[in-house]
């Protein structure tokens, strides 16, 4: 969306104006809700700036779930409650639509596809690895292609849906920011796919007084969990063409990721140039937009050299 | 993995106990003053070292669960032996501590060493005699009460009936009698039908100290909430809810995180409540609901870092916060090392350090000051030389005299007021 270096620059000096609440009230756009906060919001482009930075931010840290461990719930809720704060007040700004329009409207067709597939490949490859963590199971990977699946039926056989999302107006901002709320909670599949399995025992009426003892539903439930945030990552973005036939390439290609590389900003952009990027090409990307969010590629590397070991002894090769 | 994770007093006094990130308990004990030696009474000395929690993994979900203590409660001491619970993220356990300073001697069947004798050797019958020897002190698990959390526990408090405890994780409450493991009573769930809808979790829970049916719990919101058993079993609706109304001029993308509460305490006389958010201490009367009755600004140089803070995550580190033994001073941590401490009778707070470098053993700890504009005096420190990692979470009060517990990373250190043991330290 916006070039790495640019926010930086922006983030050091104007940083009290989105962030300073009680401090920063002099400092450009006050955050505070004056008397017409819409003529209020809808001024310098720093504020939206960091808005925006405030927003990528925040999902990343919802996407970097530490695999070995539950994340921090609180912590998770906190910034999901953040993150729907900063799109309440965009959909407001309606520069939400022209965010998510111009998402659209920049990508080609095929691009658009890749684009979703990517973000979906991302909650489900995050749902695969959370599942998976050190000692990947057969079932994640199945869950991959049902949830593939099902993302399928939605596209061809929902023409309601199709016809909704297209015509992305004012009029139905609810509907793209309720399914790009559902977004970040799918991404952060950790914490979401857990109470999966708790909801899912209470909802097959199984005994729920303690909801550690979870069945051997659990397999079905995370294969439930997976299609469903797969829906809802795909209902954020306009389906102008129905899918290809799933590719088998490119979907092994995506799973063994771990999410924690993708950059949303990357993702987003990137992905406009050269649709068909493999792991490392995205890992090659991340490093050239200099010193990025995430510092730790380097660690990435060698734990995408892990992932690819723990896949190879599962695909048997 | 000696990062110390949670500090307690027993009742009286004279026992301390810390747990670690590594699910280890050390137990200190206050040394009892000896005729004449003044200088040295008054002294924690490790009474006991065990290892309460491993780290276990969860295979259903392919995680790990963490060793670390996230709290540990003392029980009322009703014999010789003391007890006290501790607690992981998800498995409460009851250790009980006790002290054997002699043995039997003189079995029959058995020889010094315990081998069994050949009986053709005996000739004759004795009666073993217990005799003393040197002081050992035994931990042993009694309960184990598992399963009861689908969630992180935060909390534990023991009942005031001396029966029961609580405990809470994100998204429920949970009652367990003391003697019985396989079974606890769900008192609160938070837990929305669809998890989309999720946007609160409780952050903190206590007993009252007095009235076994009343208890309070906080929540990532900002609201506390009192609650009464003999309402409902389920105490899902509370008997008084205490929120502060926000004020819109101070509205930031952070308002809600740092409004988020992240430790709840009653008072000793069960009159008020003493929460912590990310930059304030707040004391509540219990009667009043609209309102805190005493705001403390611990770090308010803080809030225009809020954006940095959040990006290095600090902004969602949990500060402990505690009462002195006549609930006239409070007490809290902060960054680089330094806690605070209020004086509720004149408003005044004092910025202590705890940090090896800059105190020895017995001298007066002076007050810090962190410059935020004006006359800047020697000594003080910048907010822009603040050490983030250096954070005082934990930290415990004597229940009777002014002495405290600070937990410094994997340090403990434990201050003492000498001149006035009833008063505020200098």
């Amino acid at each position: 969306m916006f070039p790495k270096g640019t926010k930086r620059k922006f983030s050091d000096s104007g940083e009290e104006a989105v962030c300073g609440g009680g401090g920063g009230g002099d400092q450009g756009p006050s955050a505070a809700p004056a008397p017409s906060p819409a003529a209020a919001r809808t001024l310098s482009s720093s504020y939206s700036l960091q808005r925006q930075s405030l927003l990528d931010m925040s999902l990343i840290k919802l996407q970097l779930c530490h695999m070995l461990v539950e994340p921090n719930l609180c912590r998770s809720v906190l910034i999901a409650n953040t993150v729907r704060q900063i799109q309440e007040e965009m959909t407001q700004d309606g520069t939400w639509q022209i965010m998510t329009q111009a998402l659209a409207a920049a990508q080609c067709p095929a691009d658009r596809l890749v684009a979703t597939e990517v973000l979906c490949r991302q909650t489900e490859a995050a749902a695969a690895a959370a599942q998976a963590g050190q000692s990947p199971k057969p079932f994640s990977v199945s869950g991959l292609e049902e949830g593939y699946h099902s993302e399928e039926v939605v596209m061809d056989g929902d023409a309601e849906a199709e016809v909704a999302m297209s015509s992305l107006s004012p009029v139905s901002p609810q509907l793209s920011s309720a399914s790009y709320l559902a977004g970040p909670f799918g991404m952060g599949p950790c914490w979401e796919d857990d109470e999966e399995d708790a909801d899912c025992d209470e909802d097959e009426e199984e005994d729920s007084e303690e909801c550690a003892s979870e069945g051997e539903d659990a397999e079905r439930h995370h294969l439930r969990a997976d299609s469903r945030t797969g829906e809802q990552v795909f209902g954020t973005f306009e389906i102008k063409h129905p899918a290809p036939p799933p590719d088998p390439a490119l979907e092994e290609l995506f799973s063994d990721v771990d999410p924690s590389y993708y950059d949303l900003d990357t993702v987003l952009t990137g992905m406009q140039s050269t649709p068909k990027m493999g792991p490392y090409d995205l890992l090659e990307s991340l490093s050239s937009h200099g010193p990025t969010a995430l510092s730790s590629s380097a660690t990435c590397r060698s734990d995408l050299n892990e992932l690819d070991h723990i896949m190879e002894i599962i695909v048997g090769s | 993995a000696d990062v110390i994770s949670t500090v307690e007093f027993n009742q009286t006094g004279d026992l301390l106990a810390t747990g670690d990130k590594g699910g280890r308990v050390v137990i200190f004990q206050r040394e009892t003053e000896e005729a004449g030696e003044v200088g040295d009474s008054g002294e924690y000395n490790v009474y006991s070292t065990f290892q309460s929690h491993e780290p276990d993994f969860d295979y259903l979900k392919s995680l790990e669960i963490e060793e670390k203590i996230n709290k540990i409660r003392w029980l009322p001491q009703q014999n010789a032996a003391h007890f006290l619970l501790s607690t992981n993220d998800k498995t409460v356990k009851l250790w009980k501590v006790s002290e054997r300073d002699k043995r039997p001697e003189g079995y029959n069947l058995k020889d010094e060493e315990g081998r069994i004798k050949d009986v053709s050797t005996i000739t004759s019958l004795r009666v073993p005699v217990l005799k003393p020897t040197d002081l050992m002190v035994e931990v042993r698990p009694r309960r184990v009460f598992a399963n009861g959390h689908t969630y992180h526990i935060n909390s534990i408090s023991v009942n005031s009936d001396g029966e029961t405890y609580l405990s809470a994780d994100d998204l429920r409450i949970n009652m367990w009698h003391l003697d019985i493991t396989d079974r606890s009573f769900n008192i609160v769930d938070i837990k929305p039908a669809n998890m989309e809808d999720l946007t609160e979790v409780i952050t903190a829970a206590e007993f009252h100290p007095h009235h076994c049916h009343l208890f309070v719990y906080s929540s990532s919101k900002g609201t506390l909430r009192l609650c009464d058993m003999r309402a409902s079993a389920l105490c899902d609706r509370h008997t008084k809810l205490f929120e502060e109304p926000e004020d819109p001029g101070s509205r930031s993308f952070f308002s809600e995180i740092i409004s988020s509460v992240s430790d709840v305490k009653f008072s000793h006389s069960g009159r008020y409540l003493l929460t912590r958010d990310y930059l304030t201490a707040k004391v509540w009367d219990l009667n009043m609901d609209k309102g805190p009755v005493e705001t403390y600004q611990v770090h308010e140089y803080l809030r225009s870092k809020l954006c940095s803070l959040y990006e290095n995550d600090c902004i969602f580190d949990k500060f402990e916060c505690v009462w002195n033994s006549s609930d006239s001073v409070i007490m809290t941590g902060a960054y680089n090392s330094f806690f605070r401490m209020f004086d509720r009778e004149t408003g005044r707070g004092v910025t202590l350090e705890a940090w090896r470098e800059n105190s020895k053993p017995r001298a007066v700890l002076r007050t810090r000051r962190v410059y935020t504009g004006g006359k800047r005096r020697r000594g003080d420190v910048g907010v822009d030389s603040l050490d983030f990692t250096k954070k005082i979470l934990h930290m415990a009060w004597h229940p009777e005299e002014n002495i405290i517990a600070i937990a410094a990373t994997n340090n403990l250190y434990i201050f003492q007021d000498r001149v006035n043991p009833d008063a505020q330290t200098q």
